[in-house]
C-alpha cells in the first residue's frame, strides 16, 4: 500500500525543484518549464488528497483536468510570446530582456 | 444721450487695435489711427457738453443728473451692487472737455515730439488705454467704478513713465509711481468698503437715514478715501512720485501728470463733496491744511530745482494743493456763503490743466530743441524758438495770475475763498501765489533770457519745433487767453444754482500787485546775464537752498523708512523666517521622503525572479511565524 504521504513527498520535491528552477534559470524556457513543474506538483496534490480522503467525490480529479487544461492555453500564450521575443532581440536570455523593464 | 458710452469704448477699441496690430502698422499710421479716433471721441465730448447743458435746468433750478447708461456688473448682497455705466452731471462733463482737449493735444503733439521713437505705436496704444481710464473714472456712476479706473489710469501712468524701458531711471520711477499711489489706494479701498457697508450701497447719493445712523464711519470712510486722492494727486507725504514721474516722454508728463490724472483726487473730493460738507466738515478743513502745505512745500521747492520739467512737476503739486485748499475752506452748498470754494477748485482745475498741459509741452519743444532737461543748457532761447517763447509766456502769465489770463481769475476766486474760511489762510495762500508766479519767472527767465550757453548753442543751434508740435502750443495758449472769461458759475457750483462770478476788487488787486511784484523780482534776479543778486543769495543762504534742492530729503527719509526700519527690522526677519522655518520644515519633509525612496528603490529591480524570490522568502516567514505562535 502506498501512503499518502509518499505522493506528497514527491509533490513537495518536484514543487521545489520547479521553484529552484524558476528562480535560477535565465532563459524563459527553463523558466517556463519550471512553472510546469509547480503546477504539476499541485495537480498531484489535488489528485492525492481527493483520492485519499474524499474517494466518493470527483471535484479534484475535475479541477485537476481543468488546471491541465487552463495549463496548456498558458503554455501555448508563453511560448507564442517567447517566440516574439526572439524574433526581436535574436536571444531569449531574461537579462536582455531590458526594453519591457520601464 | 446714449452715445456717451462710445467715449469710452472708442479709445478702447483703438488701444486693442493699436496694442495687438501695432507692430504690423508703419508709425505714422498706427499714430493717425490713434488721433483720428482721439479727435472723434473730442468731438463727442464736446457734443455730450453741448447738449447737456443746452438742456437747460430743471425746476429746482439745477442741471440734472442724467444716467444715460448704466448695468448691474457685480452684486454682491442684497441691495448692494456693483454697476457700471456712464453718469452726466456738470462736473463730469467738464473733465470730459478737459481730457479730450488735453489728450487730442498732447495725441498731434506727439507726432512731432515722438518722430522716429522705437515703440511708436505703442506709445499711442498706452496713451488711448490711459485717455480711455480717465474718461471712465470721471464718468463713473459709483465710487467702485471709480476705483476700478483709478487703478487703471494708474497703470497705464505706469506703462508711460516707465516707456523708455531701456532706461534704469525710467523704470525705477515708473516703479516708484506705481507703488507709492499704490499704498495710498490701499487707503481708498478700505475707504470705500467702510462706505459701501455703512452706507449701503457705492452711489453718490446714499439715504441721509443711513447716514445719520453710520456715525462717525461716514467721516473716517471719507478721510481713508482722501488718501487715495492724495497719493494720486501727490499731496504732501505722498508727493515723492510725481517729480521722478518725470522721467516719461514730455508730452506724458502733460497729460498725465499735469493736466488730468494727477487732478483725479481734487475730482475724488468735488466727486463726494455733498457727503463732505453733510457729514464730515472737520474732514474737509484738514484736506484744506494738507493742501496748503503741500503747496507751499512744492512752491518753495520749485524755486531752486534746476531741472525744467522738475519745476514745472512742483509747480503742478502746489496748483494741485490749491485746489485741494479750495474745497477744503468750503463751509457749506451755498456759494454765496462759504461754498465759493467748489466752483473755485473746478475753475481751477479747468483753466490749470489748459495752462499747465500748454507749459509742460513748452517744455517739450525746449528740449526736443536742446536736447537736455537742465536749465544750464538754456538761456536765450527766445531768438531761436520765438513760437515757444511767446506761448510759454502766456501760460507763465496764466499761471502767475496776471489779467486776462485765465489762471488771473480762477486764482482769484481761491484766494477770495480762502480769505472769507480765515484771514491767514488768505494771506498764507496769497502769499504762494506769489511764489508762484516768482519760480515761474525764474523758469522762464532761465530759459529764454539769462545766461545763454553760447558754447552748446553754436555748436547745435537750437530751432523752432515742427509744425504739429507748434500747433497744440498756439491752441492752447489760444485757450489759455480767453478761458478765464467763461461763467464757468453758470455750469458749476457748489449747490448747482447758476452763480455769477464776481470779482472781488480788494482779492483781485492784492494778487495782482502780489504777482506783479514777484514777476518784477524775478525780472531783476534771473532777467540778465548776471546773476549776482541770486548767487549771492545761493551762497548767503547755501543750507536752505541745498536742502530745497534736495527736495528736502523727503526721498532720503523715505529711503531712510523703508530701508533701514521697515526692510532691516521688520521684513528681514520674516523672510529669515520664512526661508529658514516654514520653508526648512517643508524642505525637511522632502528630503526625508527622498531618503527613503532611495533607501528602498533597490526592491524595484524589474526582476522577476528576484521577486519571486522575496516573495517566498515571505511566505516562508510567514508559515514559520505561524507555526511559531501556534
Amino acid at each position: 500500500m502506498i501512503k499518502m504521504e509518499y505522493y506528497l513527498v514527491v509533490s513537495t520535491i518536484l514543487m521545489f525543484v520547479g521553484f529552484y528552477g524558476f528562480v535560477t534559470r535565465r532563459n524563459l524556457l527553463a523558466m517556463l518549464i519550471s512553472v510546469e513543474l509547480i503546477l504539476n506538483s499541485v495537480d498531484i496534490n489535488f489528485v492525492v488528497f481527493n483520492r485519499f480522503l474524499f474517494p466518493e467525490q470527483l471535484e479534484g480529479f475535475f479541477f485537476t483536468l481543468f488546471a491541465i487544461g487552463v495549463s496548456a492555453a498558458e503554455t501555448a500564450v508563453a511560448i507564442a510570446i517567447i517566440i516574439n521575443i526572439y524574433r526581436n532581440i535574436r536571444n531569449i536570455e531574461v537579462k536582455n530582456l531590458r526594453e519591457m523593464k520601464w | 444721450m446714449e452715445y456717451t458710452i462710445l467715449i469710452l469704448l472708442l479709445p478702447f477699441l483703438s488701444f486693442l487695435f493699436l496694442g495687438l496690430a501695432g507692430m504690423k502698422l508703419r508709425p505714422v499710421v498706427a499714430g493717425a489711427i490713434g488721433t483720428a479716433v482721439l479727435a472723434v471721441v473730442a468731438v463727442l465730448s464736446y457734443m455730450t457738453a453741448w447738449e447737456y447743458f443746452s438742456a437747460g435746468r430743471d425746476a429746482a433750478g439745477v442741471f440734472p443728473t442724467l444716467i444715460p447708461w448704466n448695468a448691474v456688473w457685480l452684486p454682491i448682497a442684497g441691495d448692494l451692487h456693483i454697476d457700471l455705466g456712464v453718469l452726466l452731471d456738470p462736473i463730469s462733463v467738464m473733465m470730459l472737455v478737459v481730457i479730450s482737449t488735453v489728450s487730442l493735444m498732447v495725441h498731434i503733439y506727439s507726432f512731432g515730439y515722438m518722430k522716429g521713437e522705437r515703440g511708436f505705436q505703442r506709445y499711442y496704444a498706452f496713451l488711448s488705454l490711459f485717455t480711455m481710464s480717465m474718461m471712465g473714472l470721471v464718468v463713473a456712476t459709483n465710487i467702485f467704478q471709480m476705483y476700478l479706473f483709478w487703478e487703471l489710469v494708474g497703470v497705464s501712468s505706469y506703462l508711460l513713465i516707465g516707456f523708455y524701458y531701456t532706461k534704469p531711471e525710467a523704470i525705477a520711477a515708473s516703479k516708484k509711481a506705481f507703488i507709492v499711489t499704490r499704498f495710498a489706494d490701499l487707503g481708498f479701498l478700505v475707504g470705500i468698503l467702510v462706505y459701501g457697508y455703512y452706507a449701503g450701497t457705492f452711489t453718490f447719493t446714499p439715504a441721509a437715514s443711513t447716514l445719520a445712523a453710520a456715525g462717525v464711519m461716514i467721516p473716517l470712510a471719507l478721510g481713508l478715501m482722501f488718501v487715495g486722492g492724495a497719493g494720486k494727486s501727490a499731496m504732501f507725504p505722498l508727493h515723492i512720485w510725481l517729480p521722478d514721474a518725470m522721467e516719461g516722454p514730455t508730452p506724458v508728463s502733460a497729460l498725465i501728470h499735469a493736466a488730468t490724472m494727477v487732478v483725479a483726487g481734487v475730482y475724488l473730493v468735488a466727486r463726494m463733496f455733498p457727503l463732505f460738507i453733510g457729514y464730515a466738515p472737520e474732514v474737509l478743513h484738514w484736506t484744506a491744511y494738507i493742501g496748503a502745505f503741500t503747496a507751499l512745500y512744492a512752491a518753495v521747492v520749485a524755486c531752486v530745482q534746476s531741472d525744467i520739467k522738475r519745476v514745472l512737476a512742483f509747480s503742478t503739486i502746489s496748483q494741485i494743493g490749491f485746489m485741494i485748499v479750495a474745497l477744503g475752506v468750503c463751509t457749506s452748498n451755498d456759494p454765496h456763503a462759504g461754498g465759493l470754494g467748489y466752483m473755485a477748485s473746478m475753475f481751477h482745475l479747468f483753466t490749470h490743466a489748459m495752462f499747465k498741459a500748454l507749459l509742460f509741452l513748452g517744455a517739450g519743444a525746449i528740449i526736443h530743441a536742446v536736447h537736455s532737461n537742465e536749465m544750464s543748457t538754456m538761456g536765450g532761447l527766445r531768438k531761436y524758438m520765438p513760437v515757444t517763447h511767446i506761448t510759454f509766456l502766456v501760460a507763465c502769465l496764466a499761471i502767475a495770475g496776471i489779467w486776462p489770463f485765465s489762471g488771473f481769475f480762477s486764482k482769484d476766486e481761491i484766494l477770495t475763498a480762502c480769505f472769507a474760511f480765515s484771514p491767514v489762510m488768505g494771506w498764507v495762500m496769497t502769499a504762494i501765489a506769489g511764489l508762484t508766479a516768482f519760480y515761474m519767472f525764474r523758469l522762464y527767465y532761465g530759459i529764454f533770457w539769462g545766461r545763454e550757453n553760447r558754447e552748446l548753442h553754436a555748436e547745435h543751434t537750437p530751432h523752432e519745433a515742427p509744425f504739429t508740435m507748434t500747433l497744440p502750443l498756439l491752441i492752447l495758449a489760444a485757450v489759455t487767453c480767453v478761458a478765464g472769461f467763461i461763467p464757468f458759475g453758470k455750469f458749476v457750483s457748489a449747490d448747482g444754482l447758476a452763480y455769477t462770478i464776481h470779482i472781488d476788487g480788494r482779492v483781485a488787486a492784492l494778487s495782482l500787485c502780489v504777482a506783479v511784484a514777484a514777476i518784477a523780482l524775478a525780472t531783476w534776479m534771473y532777467a540778465r546775464e548776471k546773476q549776482p543778486v541770486a548767487d549771492r543769495l545761493a551762497e548767503r543762504f547755501s543750507g536752505l537752498h541745498r536742502a530745497a534742492y534736495h527736495r528736502f530729503y523727503i526721498d532720503e527719509i523715505y529711503q531712510f523708512i523703508t530701508h533701514r526700519v521697515i526692510f532691516a527690522c521688520i521684513s528681514t526677519p520674516i523672510a529669515w523666517f520664512d526661508r529658514h522655518v516654514v520653508d526648512g520644515f517643508l524642505n525637511l519633509l522632502a528630503s526625508a521622503t527622498n531618503g527613503t525612496a532611495w533607501l528602498i528603490r533597490e526592491m524595484q529591480s524589474g526582476s522577476v525572479q528576484r521577486y519571486c524570490i522575496w516573495f517566498m522568502g515571505g511566505a516562508l516567514g510567514l508559515t514559520i511565524l505561524i507555526l511559531i505562535i501556534c
